[in-house]
């Protein structure tokens, strides 16, 4: 994602949680953004079967 | 000297829990200063305990040790920092955890609360409220993240015990950068309750020593099922003190080869390789997807500390660590389905990985890519290329507790003048293989806690 892309994501993300961002943070969430993005697009890509379970804690 | 040996020499009464504590409380008073470790000393009651234990005659296999504690573990009468500002208006905690009271039970003193990385978000071992607990081989360097000051008193010999926690690496980066032994157990082997969380999926606590038997004995004093805990698994207690010396001939072990070497420092890879020399250890295996597995605890770590932490971004933002502040409003932005699809991969990469302990007991692994950094250093070179120093520390690290499997990581000794650690990894529930493994890389000498030099 580009830099606008990622501004605007900030932008909608911090306004939907009642964040109140203040522009000197911003460079420095728009690099941990990316940085989590680009972890997530290599997540995305496994190959995990529909009938594979997520593995969180729960025991019934 | 060691628990073990603080132990015997009270239990024989050639020295007392009380001359023990006071010597300890000393030795505080005089370092902590340099180190900053501690964030909280309870002078009165490890006194106290030591004369009550004296006067009932010292009993157990940890008897007259002082212990302290990460500041994210309940202490009755501390509120429970997680080395955050905000958490200094929370109650204080109105009893110990169950961690503290099993190491109790044994004998062991608890003499204080140890200094931490912002609400565990971190591999430095700085702090912007406390600052930063330092590393006690030279103390302009890190002592690691996040249990800094877990690393930071044990290296510095203020307690020869700790307990740290370990998400993604919090017990195993201190330990690395700091020289000393320490154990992160399988997921769900110890007790959470009491302690404040970060990342439940992946939250593990554990001891910090300077020696084998010091890890053997304190996580034998802490097993037990708790229902407090959800992830605590119902399970029989494995002592493990008694295994130590049953060497390791017929173990499997092989290193790691791969993710695991791609962009570790020369100290890494030596002090890798001297600890595969010295086990017979010529077998590599491949960790399949290990970059991915990496990924996704990363990413599952920044939304469920995000959605932790919401409340609190949104109505105190100014009272973070700015660095901890502004990875964890990156969390909140994470996609769901990325999430579960972490989640997801988590349990085929544990099936894939549980298949290599067919063929190996154990995997070598470096713990940190580099020998500890300097304090506020920002940036470091990995694989050629510059990187940020703070979410890549642990690389190595993280993985393996993805999947929660258990390790010890050992320090050694590397040409720089600082240690480094190399991880012991096993099949859940084998820290018995990994600490007999430790131990013989402590008997031969290649596995070693260095003395810091911080008195004359």
């Amino acid at each position: 994602m580009d830099e606008a892309a990622l501004d605007a994501l900030i932008d909608t993300g911090t306004a939907m949680f009642g964040i109140q961002m203040k522009p000197e943070w911003r460079q420095a969430v728009r690099m941990h953004l990316a940085f989590s993005l680009e972890r997530a697009a290599s997540v995305m890509q496994a190959d995990v079967s529909d009938h594979l379970d997520p593995a969180p804690v729960f025991r019934a | 000297m060691n628990a073990v040996e603080i132990a015997a020499a009270v239990t024989s009464g050639r020295t007392s829990a009380t001359a023990v504590v006071a010597d300890c409380l000393a030795r505080i008073d005089r370092l902590n200063p340099v180190l900053n470790a501690f964030t909280a000393v309870l002078a009165d009651r490890a006194k106290a305990r030591a004369a009550a234990m004296d006067a009932a005659g010292a009993k157990g296999p940890l008897a007259g040790v002082p212990f302290a504690v990460k500041n994210l573990i309940d202490v009755a009468g501390l509120p429970t920092l997680a080395g955050s500002k905000i958490n200094r208006d929370h109650p204080p905690a109105t009893a110990d955890a169950p961690l503290v009271t099993r190491l109790e039970a044994a004998g062991a003193i608890l003499v204080g609360a140890l200094n931490m990385g912002e609400y565990a978000y971190d591999f430095t071992g700085e702090n912007a409220h406390d600052g930063p607990s330092r590393n006690p081989h030279d103390t302009k360097r890190m002592s690691g993240g996040s249990s800094g000051g877990s690393g930071s008193a044990v290296g510095g010999e203020l307690v020869p015990l700790a307990l740290g926690s370990d998400t993604n690496g919090s017990i195993r980066v201190p330990s690395s950068f700091c020289g000393l032994f320490g154990l992160k157990p399988t997921y769900g082997r110890l007790t959470r309750a009491g302690s404040f969380p970060f990342v439940s999926s992946l939250d593990h606590l554990g001891p910090l020593t300077r020696s084998v038997a010091d890890l053997a004995v304190s996580y034998d004093a802490m097993q037990g099922f708790d229902p407090a805990d959800p992830a605590c698994v119902d399970r029989p207690a494995d002592p493990v003190s008694g295994l130590l010396d049953h060497g390791i001939g017929g173990l499997r072990i092989a290193t790691a080869d791969g993710y695991f070497r791609t962009g570790a420092s020369a100290e890494a890879l030596t002090a890798l390789d001297a600890v595969a020399k010295a086990l017979g250890a010529s077998e590599t295996v491949t960790i399949p997807q290990a970059e991915r597995a990496r990924s996704a605890a990363y990413i599952i770590t920044t939304a469920e500390g995000a959605a932790l932490h919401l409340d609190r971004l949104r109505t105190r933002p100014d009272d973070f660590d700015a660095d901890v502040r502004d990875r964890l409003i990156a969390g909140t932005l994470m996609p769901a389905v990325a999430v579960v699809q972490a989640q997801k991969f988590r349990r085929r990469y544990q099936a894939d990985v549980l298949r290599l302990f067919e063929h190996v007991d154990a995997i070598l692994a470096p713990a940190t890519p580099s020998v500890a950094p300097l304090i506020g250093q920002k940036t470091f070179v990995l694989d050629g290329k510059e990187m940020l120093l703070r979410p890549n520390i642990g690389i190595y690290t993280q993985p393996i507790s993805f999947i929660g499997l258990p390790v010890v990581a050992v320090p050694v000794p590397t040409a720089a003048g600082l240690p480094i650690g190399v991880q012991i990894i096993t099949a859940p529930w084998r820290e018995d293989v990994a600490l007999r493994i430790a131990r013989a890389l402590e008997t031969n000498g290649v596995a070693v806690a260095p003395t810091a030099k911080l008195e004359g």
